[in-house]
């Protein structure tokens, strides 16, 4: 048995120590919006955040993950009633085609803001260079990403309670 | 039959199914009561084949189309009521269920609109299957960019201003009155003399009794509300919290996972599997070798492989049993090639040209070039390609005595019913699938291998199945994008003007007009010979577009460098008599500042490409640093017609031109000893974001007939690329992809001595 903490709930599951977290979150956890695309670090499909640090599941074993705090893309949304400004953002600008890459490249875009909420261009193409979107909406992505950068919804976060930077 | 469930259409937001559906207007909803109890429930009453109205005046449009990414549904509703005159709020879709009732009867059975021409790509794949054959197949399919201009076009369209007359004519029985004083708007039907308003929601049972026009009278597109406008796609919001369903979401209880590992030399066989490691993998349950025999055709006319699978209770485990495999594979000696042999080949049919089959002949081109003041000669060259949609194949079924059910991402769900029935050895009728999102299609989701990999297996172990091949395989495993060769010369007269055009190119597929081109030009003469190959090749985005398109367009480019003229002017010049053409390449070349100088290392280059009914241009601006080619900035200009959906439109064209764009900078499946060298996006790359150009799309509404949307940005950007690397350089590419060696050597000679 191995528990692993997963978007607050702390879950056991029956699996190798070595199984990668992504088919653990997928399979065992039924949390499915999390993607498997190469399975070797080379798409970001599979990015969640570990500690609020981007990884890449597909080749993370879920024993890293023990004692850890996982966050996927379910868990990204602040409440049942509020979307993440990214979401909302990635709503108005209409980014997704097929959608496929989409919780990975969320995923990878809120670790970015969290840890930088006002990114250069050249920082934004260097955090989700690992997000491979087929759909080709990058684009998007970027205009997206700015435009909740702009807004200082981090900013703001981080005023009001005082413990992020 | 069993019922099309809830699960089937709510699960996946939205309804994927049908193809073609023109003529769909001739079944009226009384008609059909095998179709209302699939599609509807408490208080929805079917009015049309394609509209549901329930009590509460809420819209509901069966889209006979799958999503792949395009925003088909929301696009195909739009189109359906605005004709409705419905209220946009009120409006939603779901996907056309897998039942031939929903398919495309009206074409086998040539209830074709009149005036309507039956679009190439009706043919299920690219393999030049005739449309008779066609009309006798299973079709329901997403491909060729038709969605919007054929279904939408004639039959969304035809079906919300049916549904509208019906619903007009019963109100103005229901209130006594003539018909041409009851007016439609905003879901509502209102006599103004009377001061009577009712919501549509009151005379759905009464439209449904009646049969619908074939040839209501279609709004003008000043008259358009919704069509023309944003809205919002329907899919999105599911696609940014993780709940989108797609295929390999599916869980069905007691389902087992399996991975499977097939022949790696096209043709190949099974030679010896020691599977006692695999076996001994915890959780692995089974390992089953799936001989090429058995497998059977798979809606492809290559045979299939040999495939080995392990069956486990997760994927990793059977990933893990799968690795564990001792396995040899034996080839026939005469599939032991490599690209290269290929290439030679090609070029060696070429230059005998027997068997030569014209595309177009006119004038006297032997004579032209006899005659010329100078002579233009190329050829050209793409590799083979691999579709690598972001989700990796996959399929779940489960067969038990009494039938099958399937879970799957496909582009056309009826010729997968089929196509697993067949393997199956059942009834279409005892086979139900249930399509979810796709995580890309791009021509791959035409085929349904991987699908009937699963039935099979499912079969023998008694239990749902669900196959995901891991990245390597669907690499490795594909229905490609054709490797071919085409050789051209162009002779001038003294003063630089075209006088023949002379092409010959290698294996013709679909659509016939790829090859051609818009400009004037007194003699023309193209044509195909036939050099097979032992590869598997299938449609990928745009089908033979996407060589074509690089081709002429970069030989047009040559030409009117050798006749010492600017290449936009030398386009604009030979389309005179084409003001729609001439408009687009206008556009893209005024948008892009065509003719202002870029400085050192930095170069532009053009294209046109009409494609599925729409015409689009690139303007590429590229630059070149240390043999590295940079693409800054695209410009394009299209004329689909009418955009239905501008934003969605704009959105189709940014996503082809990067897929064309990865593909002209990355793309290159590579065969060695038979078999597909590459396996993962590390040396399958894909365009990411640090290396994404700008893109600015410009629509032109003409009042052409509607053009496609998904497949036309992707032919034009390799050839504007090419152009703007030599425009750049000097350098010309002919032979795709840009990180080839040879053009890497080039770029880097042109550096140093640039420098
Ligand atoms: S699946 Fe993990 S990076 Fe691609
Ligand atoms: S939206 Fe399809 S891969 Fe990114």
């Amino acid at each position: 048995m191995v528990a692993i903490n997963v978007n607050g709930t702390t879950r056991e599951v029956d699996v190798d120590p070595s199984t990668p977290l992504l088919w653990v979150i997928r399979e065992q956890l039924s949390l499915t919006g999390t993607k498997f695309g190469c399975g070797m670090a080379q798409c970001g499909s599979c990015t969640v955040q570990l500690n609020g640090r981007p990884i890449r599941s597909c080749v993370t074993p879920v024993s890293a993950a023990v004692g850890q705090q996982v966050t996927t893309i379910e868990g990204l949304a602040p409440s049942d009633s509020e979307l993440h400004p990214l979401q909302q953002a990635w709503i108005a600008h209409q980014v997704p085609q097929c959608g496929y890459c989409q919780s990975g490249q969320l995923m990878s875009a809120a670790a970015l803001l969290e840890a930088n909420p006002n990114p250069s261009d050249d920082e934004i193409d260097k955090a989700m260079a690992g997000n491979i979107c087929r759909c080709g909406m990058y684009g998007r992505m970027k205009a997206a990403i700015k435009t909740v950068a702009s807004a200082s919804y981090y900013d703001a976060a981080a005023t009001a309670d005082g413990s992020k930077a | 039959m069993n019922k099309w469930t809830r699960r089937g259409l709510l699960t996946t937001g939205v309804i994927f199914g049908g193809g073609l559906v023109l003529g769909i207007a001739i079944r009226p909803g009384n008609r059909t009561p095998g179709l209302a109890p699939l599609v509807t429930d408490d208080g929805e009453t079917l009015v049309h084949t394609w509209v549901k109205l329930d009590t509460d005046n809420r819209i509901t449009v069966i889209v006979p189309h799958s999503e792949m990414g395009q925003g088909v549904g929301t696009a195909l509703s739009q189109m359906l009521a605005d004709e409705l005159d419905a209220d946009w709020n009120l409006v939603s879709f779901e996907e056309a269920p897998a039942i031939e009732e929903f398919a495309n009867h009206s074409l086998g059975q040539g209830f074709l609109l009149p005036g309507v021409e039956l679009p190439a790509m009706i043919a299920p794949s690219v393999e030049g299957v005739l449309i008779k054959t066609a009309q006798a197949l299973d079709l329901q399919i997403t491909g060729g960019s038709m969605s919007i201009r054929a279904t939408g076009q004639y039959g969304m369209r035809v079906a919300g201003a049916a549904v509208r007359e019906l619903l007009v004519e019963s109100a103005a029985e229901a209130w006594n009155v003539p018909v041409s004083e009851v007016s439609a708007s905003k879901s509502y039907l209102a006599h103004e003399a009377s001061g009577r308003r009712a919501p549509y929601s009151e005379f759905a049972s009464a439209a449904a009794e009646k049969t619908p026009s074939l040839a209501p009278r279609l709004k003008t597109p000043d008259q358009f509300t919704v069509m023309g406008t944003h809205v919002e796609r329907h899919d999105i919001p599911a696609k940014v919290d993780g709940s989108a369903l797609f295929a390999m979401d599916v869980q069905v209880p007691g389902m087992l996972y399996a991975t499977v590992r097939r022949a790696p030399t096209f043709g190949g066989n099974l030679a010896k599997l020691d599977d006692k490691a695999a076996r001994g993998v915890r959780g692995v349950k089974d390992v089953i070798s799936l001989p090429a025999d058995e497998i059977g055709g798979t809606m492809s006319s290559f045979a299939a492989p040999a495939t080995v699978a392990v069956v486990a209770d997760s994927y990793w485990s059977a990933k893990q049993g799968l690795d564990k495999l001792e396995l040899e594979w034996s080839s026939p000696d005469d599939v032991k090639r490599s690209s290269d042999d290929m290439f030679a080949q090609f070029d060696r049919d070429i230059s005998q040209a027997a068997n030569r089959q014209a595309d177009i002949r006119s004038g006297d081109v032997a004579g032209a070039i006899s005659g010329a003041a100078a002579v233009v000669k190329a050829d050209y060259q793409v590799p083979f390609l691999a579709h690598t949609c972001m989700e990796p194949q996959n399929a779940t079924v489960s067969v038990t005595d009494s039938g099958c059910e399937v879970w799957v991402g496909c582009q056309n769900p009826l010729g997968f019913r089929s196509a697993i029935a067949d393997a199956l050895g059942m009834d279409s009728d005892a086979v139900v699938v249930n399509n979810h999102f796709m995580g890309g299609g791009f021509g791959r989701r035409a085929i349904a291998d991987c699908a009937v990999q699963a039935a099979l297996l499912s079969q023998k172990m008694r239990k749902p199945v669900q196959v995901v091949w891991s990245r390597e395989e669907d690499v490795r495993q594909d229905y490609y994008r054709p490797a071919i060769q085409s050789r051209f010369s162009g002779a001038l007269d003294e003063n630089g003007n075209l006088l023949a055009w002379e092409n010959t190119y290698v294996n013709k597929h679909e659509p016939a007009e790829a090859p051609l081109i818009p400009y004037s030009v007194d003699s023309l003469d193209i044509g195909h010979v036939e050099s097979p190959t032992h590869v598997p090749f299938g449609a990928w985005r745009s089908v033979d577009h996407s060589q074509h398109g690089f081709f002429t367009e970069s030989f047009i480019d040559e030409v009117a460098i050798a006749a010492g003229q600017d290449p936009y002017q030398y386009r604009m010049d030979r389309l005179k008599d084409k003001p729609r053409h001439r408009a687009v390449l206008k556009k893209a070349a005024e948008a892009a500042d065509w003719g202002t100088p870029l400085g050192s290392g930095r170069g532009r280059g053009i294209s046109l490409q009409e494609s599925f009914g729409s015409l689009v241009a690139q303007v590429v601006e590229v630059s070149l640093v240390n043999g590295e080619t940079q693409v800054d900035r695209v410009v394009a200009a299209i004329d689909a017609g009418v955009a239905v959906s501008p934003d969605g439109l704009t959105a189709q064209i940014e996503s082809g031109i990067i897929y064309g764009l990865t593909a002209a900078l990355y793309g290159e499946i590579t065969i060695e000893d038979g078999a597909v060298a590459e396996s993962n996006f590390h040396d399958y790359q894909a365009l990411r974001m640090p290396k994404a150009p700008i893109i600015e799309t410009h629509i032109i509404n003409s009042d052409a007939p509607i053009g496609g949307a998904g497949e036309p940005g992707t032919p034009g950007i390799a050839p504007a690329l090419a152009n703007a690397v030599f425009d750049a350089s000097g350098v010309r590419v002919r032979r795709l992809p840009m990180s080839r060696p040879e053009v890497k050597m080039q770029l880097e000679d042109w550096s140093a001595s640039a420098a």
